[in-house]
């Protein structure tokens, strides 16, 4: 298929950007979405033009290193990672539009890559339970009801690419947030410091500039790995708690 | 062992010093001195590491502080490596080239992580794991790195548990459990199909604390370029900030390389895009031996190759094989056809044929290569590609199988199977637009993980003085074929507790003699990296570095996969030597070296494959065995199976680099057993 695309290009953070198109012939609905932008940039390569930057690594959906906002949708039009979208879900003669993450705190680093540091700063803020190697008592001696563990499970499998960020009308991370909270918050190893982490984490996003939530719903609809938004409930639950328990 | 005899594994050898009489890659090295690993432990097996521990001095905590540790890759070796040092309260150093040490390659794990909990009581143990695992790996493997690697497994678990990772539980909520390729037991600790996930971020987390705490200091977009070997010890690297272009110069008492494994030389890999041999290369071309290079895990149910635009290949579990069926139709004419149409009297269960004992459970191994006899018989199903023969001729091919999960569905129930594997079969829809719960998957092996790596002693320390090496970047632990759920045990026994042992008796004499950036080992360094860097930005040919990467994948697919001969080989060699030429005069890198530029960082990564490549080749082409994954043609049994020689390679491949043009230089470490008897593998 051949398809015209509308590219942000921006040589660095200080300068100013610009999308650019490019016509793109030869695609096929087998090529995942980034395989066709690296079929793009072999082109561009030829005709001596700089290639377009974009992240991406493990390209099997679980990384969470690629992002882009592709027709305005984080990730596209599916529920899924980019590097998981395939050309099938677009047809022949189709316009696309790719864009970096939008948001004031991802800064834009080159072209589509942005820098989402911000997310491990909130991870050192108490994202964690402390348990230095060695210290830990034998698995099978705090059982875990098995109705919490999966939702352990399933709130731990957000992959930190950014998506409810960049999709945010406000730029909040709260799914983000909500996802670790619930993670560690379910089981029982979580508990010693389940209050003590909301504050901190919650601290250090405001901290960073991402925006307040107002329950749009945006965030879950965008997340690749279906975080549900009752994680945000108990991430405010738990911020209310914490802070009667001061 | 003889029957009735009082014996105590690990007192006496099994087996003699093996003595090569082969020399198919005689011209190609040089015979060096044989190795032997000067830290090896004696002793009854199950004492060794115990005593180990103790022996090893001790750095008391207000020496801690003084002294630093250079780590590089924040996978499950490296994260958790990063952590655990970092809580004992050294200065740390963690470097990754993605933008959070959360997304290292280790992430992708699907299946499982193995330990000798014996939770189902089905008789496990830690010899049984020792023992599955040494088997697993062909007899290529040191026996008591893999007795240490079977203990530290169940300390792993309850680590992870008390971090928080939400591994599947039972009812009663207790830890779950599941079987794996190549045992009998049930000893796999899973987190649905994200068990690399879950593990990584607790190591991760793990990690970031320490970076809160202040002990650990962490590099992000940051690309290890050369090693700093000073006065005979390494001290620090050269790395590359990705994102400005500096070239920055980092120096510590001692570097560890937690880098992962090199399986994108074969360019179409389930390794991840940015996955590189960069910094182990760089340390073998500064005098680190490469041991058994040629050593690849081709694994067997990976979603098959659709055409020339592919990047990168993805595993379907190997988990999957609990549950599902693996066939051909029994005709080729049957191939076309839709599968639902095919009766079950015309479908070959393959594995379940020739392998009754442990069918769709063999080792990866074997599942692989039984594939591909059944593809090259014309029995493969998919779509049909074009195949050039040796000859020059074309044949059409299909290359795939059935892992069918329709007999499971039934018997289980859709939900219970969505519930096992539910993000797996959405990622193969999502990738092949079939749906796996009405149509049988399609399957092929696919290169996934790497044996080889950098040679290190017990204590996991190359022969560079303060140089280590963790996980899938040394060679130590799985021999000839790795067994599934092994990797993820391997990455977090290294990080979390071999290396934190092993590591004080080196640092126990430090801190070492401060060295400055004007040292000459680290003038030399730096100028090297920037003089290569202006290279590769100068050439302006007219290739991309993208389509040298392509046809070296194809090269060392063709003739350095899952089946291997001498002539292929012989012919391998050459053509990568011309690749290299092509590459060094005809590669096209644009934009700058002083901003972001990924096919600059590209092309340092494939210039090190090129050189790689040749070496897996001389290796394999030395190596006149069948063993694990590496199976030479030569070297069957009448009925096709791999067939061992203990009595000539018994021994690991360590290699030093020999100079620019020279040839490389092997040293042979015999394999000397005294707990475990090599046998043939036998899965039938």
């Amino acid at each position: 298929m051949k398809l015209t695309l509308k590219i942000w290009r921006q040589a660095n953070a200080s300068e100013k950007g610009a999308l650019k198109t490019y016509e793109l012939d030869g695609v096929s609905s087998d090529m995942s979405f980034l395989e066709m932008l690296d079929l793009l940039n072999e082109q561009l390569l030829h005709n001596d033009e700089e290639p377009v930057a974009f992240d991406s690594d493990c390209r099997e959906g679980i990384c969470g290193m690629c992002s882009l906002m592709i027709n305005g949708e984080a990730h596209g039009p599916e529920v899924t990672t980019t590097c998981q979208l395939h050309m099938r879900s677009f047809k022949d003669g189709d316009t696309i539009t790719i864009e970096p993450w939008r948001a004031t705190s991802f800064p834009i680093v080159k072209d589509l890559i942005v820098d989402r540091s911000a997310f491990d700063r909130i991870i050192q803020n108490g994202g964690y339970i402390s348990a230095n190697t060695g210290s830990a008592p034998e698995a099978n001696s705090v059982p875990a009801p098995r109705d919490k563990a999966m939702r352990a499970f399933n709130t731990a499998t957000c992959i930190g690419c950014g998506a409810c960020v960049a999709a945010c009308p406000n730029g909040s991370a709260s799914l983000f947030l909500g996802a670790k909270i619930t993670h560690l918050g379910e089981l029982p190893q979580g508990q010693p410091e389940r209050y003590s982490r909301v504050q901190s984490m919650v601290g250090q996003h405001d901290a960073e500039g991402f925006g307040g939530c107002t329950n749009i719903g945006e965030c879950a609809a965008a997340c690749p790995k279906e975080i549900p938004l009752d994680v945000i409930s108990q991430l405010n639950k738990d911020l209310r708690k914490s802070m009667i328990l001061g | 062992m003889a029957a009735g005899t009082h014996y105590l594994p690990g007192l006496t050898p099994t087996n003699e010093a093996p003595v090569q009489k082969s020399d198919d890659a005689a011209g190609y090295y040089v015979l060096g001195d044989k190795l032997v690993d000067p830290k090896a432990p004696t002793g009854p097996i199950a004492e060794r590491w115990t005593t180990r521990k103790f022996e090893n001095r001790l750095v008391n905590p207000a020496n801690r502080r003084k002294l630093s540790i250079i780590i590089v890759g924040t996978g499950l070796a490296g994260g958790a490596a990063a952590a655990t040092l970092g809580e004992a309260g050294y200065n740390v150093k963690s470097f990754c080239y993605q933008d959070s040490p959360r997304r290292a390659h280790s992430i992708a794990a699907q299946g499982g992580i193995n330990a000798a909990k014996n939770y189902k009581g089905d008789g496990d143990s830690a010899y049984r794991l020792f023992y599955d695992t040494v088997k697993g790996g062909d007899y290529r493997a040191r026996e008591s790195n893999v007795y240490r690697l079977a203990e530290e497994s169940v300390n792993i678990i309850d680590q992870c548990v008390a971090q928080g990772v939400p591994f599947a539980r039972e009812y009663g909520g207790l830890l779950d459990n599941r079987s794996f390729g190549g045992v009998q037991v049930s000893r796999t600790f899973y987190a649905r199909g994200q068990t690399g996930q879950q593990l990584l971020i607790g190591a991760y987390q793990a990690m970031e604390r320490q970076v809160a705490a202040g002990t650990v200091e962490q590099f992000t977009r940051h690309e290890m370029l050369e090693l700093i070997v000073a006065d005979g010890k390494a001290r620090g690297i050269i790395a590359r900030d990705m994102v400005t272009g500096e070239i920055e110069t980092h120096l510590a008492d001692v570097v560890v390389l937690a880098t992962g494994g090199y399986g994108n030389v074969f360019y179409l890999s389930t390794n991840a895009m940015g996955s590189n041999v960069t910094a182990t290369w760089r340390a073998h071309r500064k005098g680190a031996y490469m041991a058994n290079p040629c050593y690849t895990q081709i694994h067997p149910t990976c979603i098959p190759v659709t055409g020339a635009h592919q990047s990168k290949l993805t595993l379907m579990s190997e988990s999957l094989r609990n549950d599902g069926r693996i066939w051909v139709p029994k005709k080729a004419e049957d191939c076309a056809k839709d599968p639902r149409e095919i009766p079950e009297e015309d479908r070959d269960y393959f594995l379940e044929r020739i392998y009754p004992s442990f069918g769709n459970l063999v080792p990866r191994d074997i599942a692989s290569r039984a594939a591909k006899y059944m593809c090259d018989e014309g029995r493969g199903v998919g779509p049909e590609v074009d195949e050039t023969q040796p000859d020059g001729t074309v044949k059409k091919f299909r290359r795939g199988v059935y892992l069918d999960l329709g007999a499971a569905i039934e018997r289980l129930g859709k939900a219970a199977i969505e519930e096992k594997y539910d993000n797996l079969l959405d990622m193969y829809e999502r990738i092949t637009g079939e749906n796996p719960y009405e149509l049988p998957m399609r399957i092929y092996p696919a290169v996934h993980y790497v044996m080889g790596g950098l040679w290190v002693d017990y204590e996991l320390s190359t022969n560079i003085e303060g140089l280590y090496c963790t996980g899938e970047a040394n060679f130590s632990d799985h021999g000839a074929n790795r067994l599934g759920a092994s990797a993820l045990m391997q990455g977090l026994a290294d990080g979390y507790f071999v290396l934190p042992n092993t590591i004080r008796e080196y640092l126990a004499d430090g801190p070492f003699e401060p060295i400055s950036e004007d040292h000459p080992a680290v003038v030399e360094a730096k100028q090297a990296v920037q003089e290569r860097i202006d290279k590769f930005m100068s050439i302006n040919g007219t290739r991309s570095v993208e389509s040298i990467h392509k046809e070296l994948g194809l090269i060392m697919w063709e003739y350095c996969g899952m089946e291997r001969t001498e002539e292929g080989l012989k012919k391998a060699i050459g053509l990568i030597r011309e690749l290299k030429k092509e590459f060094w005069t005809n590669v096209k890198v644009l934009g700058s070296a002083d901003s972001l530029n990924q096919d600059l960082e590209k092309a340092g990564r494939v210039a090190d494959f090129i050189e790689l490549g040749e070496l897996m080749c001389i290796d394999a082409l030395n190596r006149r065995e069948s063993c694990g994954g590496h199976f030479r043609a030569e070297s069957q049994t009448e009925d096709g199976e791999a067939l061992r020689h203990d009595d000539e390679f018994a021994y690991v491949a360590a290699w030093e680099f020999g100079g620019e043009d020279g040839a490389p230089i092997l040293h042979k470490e015999d394999l000397i057993y005294t707990a475990i008897e090599m046998k043939q593998r036998s899965y039938k």
